[in-house]
């Protein structure tokens, strides 16, 4: 168990050395100097050397990347060249609509995902499952903002029923909050569930196969108890990993759905720093993104190994 | 083999009826979803194609008169802010949407094809490669490529490149999750025993093998590709305005969409349309081509 856990964690931070060089390298191979783009037009030649050597922009690039790391691993990830703050207090002060978004999608995700998925195995070959497959087929085949754009118009436009765009007042109550969120998170429930519709499906045909099912239909019991005693309860070890997995990527996904509802979340923030050429913003966003979903990525890993012994004994 | 007297005679078949392309192709469109994505797919490919033949409308000819007019017979799918007719553009524009997810897929196929076989047959380099693809998918999709394409510039190759760069590790997985498999069989046990060099092995061997898991992946990230560059396109950091592509016809026309929501509606049905079809075809494929991965996502 030792073996595993130290190995497993050893690769998780390679994975996060990798990744912060990769941040670091994307962001220094970008055209343009950051430095004059900060100084303005107004500045001379000398002003800009002056301040590359402030930054240590004069210095070798790993000897950057070592200063720069230095400064991440201290919680330091830099100033945004636009926003007057630095690049944590603008992730924190966006991360909450990010989380609630990806939670409550996630969940939407999950009460879609897993009744359909199981009725697709369930009834596999039949039209339900056919119908059930396609339909999780066209989620994985529109456009996420096309989506809400459709949702915008229809529920907001036309009926009226939700707010189109916003995350609300400062001081918004709750059922106000969750009023914003509902057509984003439906958005992004809905196209994910097709992942977990597969997902589900498929971990139910594997148990359906398994001995202890057939003993346990065997022995008498009713489909129904086998069906959610020894059969779903088994069959959802993998599709949590997934849904875990999909909470993971959504926290940087929301890019997209952010955008069409003008949420003032995570997502928002990178792109209006790619627009604006933000760097430190850019490079930190994706840096802590990536980082999380190593972390998720990493516990989930271990958690299996808690669940299924088999796991961690297969690995030695 | 004789056929034994008892057997009825069978009638005679073409050559090509009896090659094993022909059977795979007629099992593989037994499935009426997966011949039906198949027929949708070369119609879309092949009205972008013969485009100018079919009409004389110009895609970007502007008509102030009809602007934001609704669909009606002459225009069926309506007239966008500048009067440009919608239908044509679609038209137009799949030209440009699927060369995007076609070279996407293909790049992405060949580095990733690249990349798997060296993790999968070479133990020293399989850690640090998989790594390296590891911390590359630790970014969700769309994010890395805003980052990538923010960084080259927005250009149509650029939005290739970048989305290339994106699935590539995708890919690279898949095929060293095969190429694993097919280093411990036996016929490569025997090309090495034959003294076969290892360039040889990987080409003759390792990589024909490989073709069905990979052409699975054409068909996926082909699909997947169209979707980014769309939602690329809508955040403005894909192709540039002026090149007609489904992604920029939707994002150029969003600020009408209250007015004029079929500037908007009709472009994003043919995507959906053209990435179902791909995901359905590739699918497909993947049953026939490994009856125990069916079912598995």
């Amino acid at each position: 168990m030792l073996h595993f856990l130290v190995k497993r964690l050893g690769g998780a931070v390679v994975v996060l050395a990798l990744v912060a060089v990769l941040v670091f390298l994307l962001t220094r191979l970008a055209s343009g100097d950051p430095v004059a783009l900060l100084l303005g037009d107004q500045a001379t030649a000398a002003d800009i050397a002056a301040a590359r050597v402030q930054y240590g922009l004069d210095k070798p690039l790993t000897t950057q990347f070592v200063l720069w790391i230095g400064q991440v691993l201290q919680g330091n990830l830099g100033q945004s060249l636009f926003l007057q703050m630095p690049v944590t207090q603008a992730l924190l002060e966006r991360a909450e609509p990010t989380m609630f978004l990806a939670l409550f999608a996630v969940s939407i995700a999950a009460l879609i995902g897993v009744p359909c998925g199981m009725a697709a195995a369930v009834w596999r070959g039949s039209w339900i499952d056919q119908v059930l497959s396609s339909i999780a087929m066209l989620g994985a085949s529109i456009p996420s903002f096309w989506f809400g754009l459709i949702l915008i118009q229809v529920f907001a436009v036309h009926l009226g029923w939700f707010p189109a765009s916003g995350y609300g007042d400062p001081d918004a109550s709750f059922g106000d909050r969750l009023q914003h969120l509902l057509l984003p998170a439906l958005v992004l429930g809905v196209l994910n569930s097709a992942l977990i519709i597969r997902f589900t499906r498929a971990s139910v045909l594997d148990i359906l196969g398994e001995d202890y099912v057939r003993t346990a239909r065997a022995k008498g019991l009713g489909e129904s108890v086998v069906l959610v005693k020894h059969v779903l309860r088994n069959a959802l070890v993998p599709v949590v990993t997934v849904l875990g997995l999909t909470l993971a990527l959504m926290i940087g996904g929301t890019v997209v759905t952010e955008t069409v509802f003008n949420l003032p979340g995570v997502g928002n923030l990178v792109v209006r720093a790619v627009l604006r050429r933000d760097y430190p913003v850019i490079q930190g966003t994706l840096l802590v993104i990536a980082a999380i979903y190593v972390f998720i990525n990493l516990a989930i890993d271990l958690l299996y190994t808690v669940v299924d012994p088999r796991i961690r004994l297969e690995g030695q | 083999m004789n056929a034994s007297p008892t057997a009825l005679p069978l009638p005679a078949r073409a050559g090509w009826a009896q090659s094993p392309w022909f059977k795979t192709l007629r099992r593989l469109f037994a499935r009426k979803v997966v011949l039906l994505s198949a027929v949708v797919l070369l119609l879309i490919a092949a009205t972008a194609l013969l485009y100018p033949l079919l009409t004389d409308s110009d895609p970007n000819d502007m008509n102030i008169s009809m602007r934001l007019h609704a669909p009606s017979w002459a225009h069926w799918a309506g007239n966008d802010e500048l009067g440009r007719d919608v239908m044509a553009r679609i038209i137009y524009g799949a030209r440009y949407s699927l060369m995007i997810g076609l070279f996407t897929a293909l790049g992405a196929v060949v580095l990733g094809t690249l990349l798997g076989m060296l993790a999968g047959y070479f133990r020293r380099l399989d850690a640090p490669l998989m790594r390296l693809v590891d911390a590359m998918m630790a970014f969700p999709d769309i994010l890395l490529g805003i980052a990538l394409v923010s960084i080259l510039g927005a250009s149509l190759w650029n939005v290739i490149l970048a989305l290339t760069i994106v699935y590539t590790p995708r890919v690279a997985r898949v095929v060293r999750a095969s190429t694993l498999v097919l280093r411990e069989l036996l016929f490569v046990d025997a090309a090495k025993a034959l003294g076969v060099r290892t360039p040889l092995i990987l080409w003759r061997h390792i990589l024909p093998n490989l073709l069905s898991p990979v052409l699975v992946q054409v068909t996926f990230i082909f699909a997947y590709a169209i979707l980014a560059e769309a939602g690329l396109s809508f955040l403005g950091v894909g192709v540039p305005p002026d090149i007609p592509t489904w992604g920029t016809m939707i994002a150029g026309s969003l600020e009408y969409a209250d007015k004029a929501f079929w500037t908007i509606l009709t472009p994003g049905v043919a995507i959906v349309l053209t990435a179902l079809s791909l995901q359905l075809l590739g699918d497909g494929v993947r049953d026939l081509l490994d009856p125990k991965l069916k079912n598995k996502s």
